[in-house]
C-alpha cells in the first residue's frame, strides 16, 4: 500500500530524515517509536504532502501513485489521513461544516454527488457514539477551545469519518487519560479492516496494549535503525533507547 | 481641469439649481464659501494621508447629469426580495415609477420637496454633518438638490426594511457627478431598518459624494446597512453623520466589496446618556481598488457604548485604509469603548493602513482598540487540505470564518445570506457556509 525508499527531507537546508524505508501493506498496523526530535512528525508531514519541507531523495509511492506528483487533498481523496499531534484551532469554522465540507471535496474528487444529509448525519451519530462524543461537540469551532483530549478525540472521529485507507496517528495518545485512551482505542480498532492500514507514532507502550501492533520500528536521527514485533515495543518500554544508541554508534 | 475647477467654473448655475428654503440658502452659500477656502483636501490634511484625490479628481466630470432609464429587472436585482419599502432613484433623481411606498407608517418626501418647506427637515439639514475641514460636506451642502427625506414618526416600528437605491443608468456615458444628501429623522422609540446603496448600471466613472445626517432619538432603535459593491471604475464619498439621543440604539454596517475608490467617512456623535453605537464592517477588494473607512464616535455624555469591527480582506495590489477615532469628553464617564480592526493581506502587492486613534479626557472609562494583519495562517491551510479540502476551497472557508463575526449584528436575514453568497463568490466557491 505505502512503499516508501530512502527518503530525505529537510527544512531550511536542515536535513530531518535521512534515508527512510518503509513498507506498509493492507490490514497491517504498525508502529514508530522514537526519541522526541528523531524526525517522527516530519515523516508524517512528509507523507501527508506538507509544502514546507524538501524531499531531496527518494520516493513514495501510495497504492500505485507516486505520491511526489500529488497535492496533500489529493492525498487525502487518495486515502491517506494523519491526526495531527498537534490539531490546528480553526475559529469560526463548525465541526459539523468542516466534516461536511472535506467529506464531499472527497466524493466530488471521486465523481460522487454530494452525500445526503440524512446520510451524514446518520454516520456522524454512529461514530460520535462510537467514540462517546458529544452531541454539542458538532456547532463547535474545530479545536478551539478544546482539552487536549479532545482535539485527539476529534481526530479520531473526523479519521472516522473519512474512512482513510491508511491513517497515521501522530500521538494520539498523549493528552488523553486512561478512559479516553481506551474509547479512542477501541474505535481505532473498530475501523480496522484487511483493507486498510495504520501507523501508529507513539511514546508509549500503553496504547499498543490496546492496538497491536505486527511491526514497530524505532526512529533515530531521521532513519529507522531498528524493526521488530510488538516484543521490540515492549523491549523499548523497558530499557529506553540508550542500548540501540550505542548500537548505532560508529565502529572505531 | 479638475473637479475643483468645474465646480468653481458652474458655481453660480450650481447654486442655483439646488435653491431650497431662505434658511437653507444661506447655509448653502456659506458652505460654497468654505469648499471655495479650502478646496479638496490634499494627502498633506491628516485625513486624508493614506488616501489621494488626485486620480478622482483629475476626471472631467459631467456636473448636471439628466435622468436616464433603468429596468425593472435592473431594480428587482439590486434589491432585497424580501417585501419592503423601496425608494429608487435613477441619476439623483426619484423614480416613482420603480419605488414601493405602499402602507408607509413613515414619511418621505424628495430632498428637494422637504427642503422647501417641511421643518423637520429644515431643522435636520446641515445640523449635524459639519461642514468646516470637511470638503465633501461642505461641497454637499452648498448643490445637493437630490436625496431623500424620511420621518418615522415617535413610536413608530418600521415592520419592513426602507431600500435607499441610487442607480446610475446606461445612459450616463462621461463620468456623471452626483451629490446626494439623505436626511433621515428616527424619532423617540421608532424602529427602523435602512438598506442603502449605489448602484452604476453602465459603464460610466461615476463619483458620487453622499451626505447622510441621521437624527436617532430617545429610546429608538435605528439599523443601516449599507452594501458598496459597484462596477469597477466608480467612486463614492460617502459621509453618514448619526446623532443619538438617550437610551437609543443605532448602527451603520459597511460592507465594501467593490468600485474603484471608496472612502466612508462615518460619525456618530453620542449627546443622550446610555446610548449604544455600532459599526461593523467587512471590505473584501482586489485589483486596483481602494476603500478608505474613517470612523468617529463622539462620546460626550456619560454611561454610554460604542462597538466597532471591521474586517479586511484585501487581494491582489488594493489597498485599504481603517482610522478610527474615538473621542471620549472629560465629562463622558463609565464610557464603554470597543474597537477592533482585523485584517487579511493575501497578496504582497496588497497594502493597508491601519490608525486606531483614541482620545481619552474622561478617567473612569473602558475603552480598548485592536488592530491586526495577517496572512493565512499556513497550519490551518494545511490541516484543511489534509483533510481533502482543495485549496481555493480551503482559503475561501478560512476567509469566510475570519469575518464571520462582523456579520453577526445584522438582523435582516436576506441581506445576511446575501452577502454569505457575495463572498462566496469572490471567493470563487461554490460553499454552503450555512450549516
Ligand atoms: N518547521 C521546522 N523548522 C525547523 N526545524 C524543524 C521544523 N519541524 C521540525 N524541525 C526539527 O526537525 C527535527 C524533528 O522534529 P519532529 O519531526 O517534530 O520530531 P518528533 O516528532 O520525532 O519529535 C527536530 O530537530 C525539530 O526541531
Ligand atoms: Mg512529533
Amino acid at each position: 500500500m505505502l512503499t516508501i525508499k530512502n527518503l530525505r527531507a529537510s527544512i531550511e537546508d536542515k536535513e530531518i530524515l535521512k534515508g527512510i524505508n518503509l513498507e506498509v501493506k493492507p490490514g497491517e498496523v504498525h508502529a514508530i517509536m522514537g526519541p522526541n526530535g528523531s524526525g517522527k512528525s516530519t515523516l508524517s508531514s512528509v507523507i501527508a504532502g506538507r509544502e514546507d519541507y524538501e524531499v531531496t531523495a527518494g520516493e513514495m509511492n501510495f497504492l500505485g501513485q507516486d505520491l511526489s506528483e500529488l497535492d496533500p487533498e489529493e492525498r487525502a481523496h487518495a486515502g491517506i489521513f494523519l491526526s495531527f499531534q498537534y490539531p490546528v484551532e480553526i475559529p469560526g469554522v463548525s465541526v459539523t461544516n468542516f466534516l461536511k465540507t472535506a467529506i464531499n471535496e472527497s466524493r466530488k474528487a471521486k465523481g460522487l454527488e454530494p452525500m445526503p444529509a440524512k446520510d451524514m448525519l446518520k454516520a456522524m451519530k454512529e461514530k460520535m457514539a462510537l467514540l462517546e462524543i458529544d452531541r454539542s461537540f458538532l456547532s463547535r469551532s474545530i479545536n478551539e477551545g478544546f482539552s487536549g483530549g479532545e482535539k485527539k478525540r476529534n481526530e479520531i472521529f473526523q479519521m472516522a469519518m473519512l474512512e482513510p485507507k491508511l491513517a497515521i496517528l501522530d500521538e494520539t495518545d498523549s493528552g488523553l487519560d486512561i478512559d479516553a485512551l481506551r474509547i479512542v482505542a477501541n474505535g481505532v480498532n473498530k475501523l480496522k479492516s484487511q483493507d486498510n492500514a495504520v501507523v501508529v507514532i507513539t511514546h508509549y507502550q500503553r496504547l499498543l496494549d490496546h492496538i497491536t501492533p505486527d511491526f514497530v520500528h524505532v526512529l533515530l536521527n531521521g532513519q529507522i535503525v531498528k524493526s521488530g514485533d510488538k516484543n521490540l515495543a515492549l523491549e523499548l518500554e523497558e530499557k529506553g533507547y540508550d542500548w540501540i544508541k550505542k548500537e548505532q554508534a560508529p565502529i572505531g | 481641469m479638475d473637479l475643483n475647477g468645474q465646480i468653481l467654473e458652474s458655481k453660480s448655475q450650481l447654486l442655483q439649481t439646488a435653491n431650497g428654503h431662505d434658511q437653507i440658502q444661506d447655509l448653502r452659500t456659506k458652505a460654497m464659501q468654505v469648499f471655495e477656502n479650502e478646496g479638496f483636501p490634499t494627502i498633506k490634511h491628516e485625513e486624508w494621508k493614506y488616501t489621494s484625490l488626485v486620480p478622482i479628481l483629475r476626471k472631467n466630470y459631467s456636473l448636471t447629469a439628466s435622468a436616464g432609464k433603468v429596468s425593472k429587472e435592473e431594480v428587482e436585482k439590486y434589491s432585497l426580495k424580501t417585501d419592503s419599502y423601496r425608494l429608487v432613484f435613477v441619476d439623483g433623481g426619484f423614480s416613482e415609477e420603480h419605488s414601493d411606498l405602499e402602507n408607509a407608517p413613515f414619511t418621505f418626501l424628495t430632498l428637494s420637496n422637504a427642503l422647501g418647506s417641511k421643518e423637520e427637515a429644515l431643522n435636520l439639514f446641515g445640523k449635524i454633518a459639519p461642514i468646516e475641514d470637511q470638503a465633501f460636506v461642505a461641497l454637499n451642502t452648498a448643490f445637493a438638490h437630490q436625496g431623500s427625506f424620511l420621518h418615522i414618526p415617535k413610536g413608530t416600528r418600521v415592520e419592513k426594511p426602507i431600500e435607499l437605491l441610487y442607480f446610475t443608468s446606461k445612459a450616463q456615458n462621461e463620468a456623471p457627478f452626483f451629490q446626494i444628501r439623505n436626511l433621515i429623522l428616527a424619532e423617540q422609540a421608532s424602529e427602523t431598518q435602512i438598506y442603502e446603496r449605489h448602484q452604476n448600471l453602465g459603464e460610466s466613472a461615476a463619483l458620487s459624494n453622499v451626505v447622510t445626517e441621521i437624527k436617532v432619538e430617545r429610546d429608538a432603535i435605528y439599523d443601516h446597512y449599507k452594501v458598496q459593491n459597484d462596477q469597477r471604475d466608480t467612486a463614492l464619498v460617502d459621509n453618514t453623520w448619526v446623532e443619538q439621543a438617550e437610551n437609543s440604539f443605532a448602527s451603520v454596517d459597511t460592507f465594501s466589496l467593490g468600485g474603484r475608490f471608496v472612502r466612508n467617512n462615518l460619525s456618530f456623535l453620542q449627546r443622550g446618556e446610555h446610548c449604544e453605537s455600532k459599526m461593523y464592517g467587512i471590505t473584501m477588494i482586489g485589483e486596483n481598488q481602494l476603500v478608505d473607512h474613517h470612523t468617529l464616535v463622539d462620546h460626550k455624555v456619560p454611561n454610554c457604548q460604542s462597538n466597532q469591527l471591521y474586517k479586511g480582506i484585501y487581494t491582489d495590489n488594493a489597498k485599504g485604509v481603517f482610522n478610527g477615532k474615538v473621542y471620549v469628553h472629560s465629562e463622558a464617564q463609565k464610557t464603554n469603548a470597543f474597537q477592533q480592526n482585523d485584517n487579511v493581506l493575501l497578496d504582497d502587492l496588497a497594502s493597508l493602513d491601519t490608525k486606531p486613534q483614541l482620545e481619552i479626557f474622561a478617567d473612569d472609562v473602558k475603552c480598548s482598540h485592536g488592530c491586526t494583519i495577517g496572512q493565512l495562517d499556513e497550519d490551518a491551510m494545511f490541516y484543511l487540505k489534509s483533510r481533502g479540502i482543495r485549496d481555493k476551497e480551503a482559503r475561501a472557508m478560512l476567509l469566510y470564518a475570519f469575518c464571520m463575526d462582523a456579520l453577526a449584528g445584522v438582523k435582516l436575514e436576506e441581506l445576511k445570506s446575501k452577502l454569505k453568497s457575495v463572498l462566496a463568490k469572490k471567493l470563487g466557491v461554490e460553499l454552503d457556509f450555512d450549516l
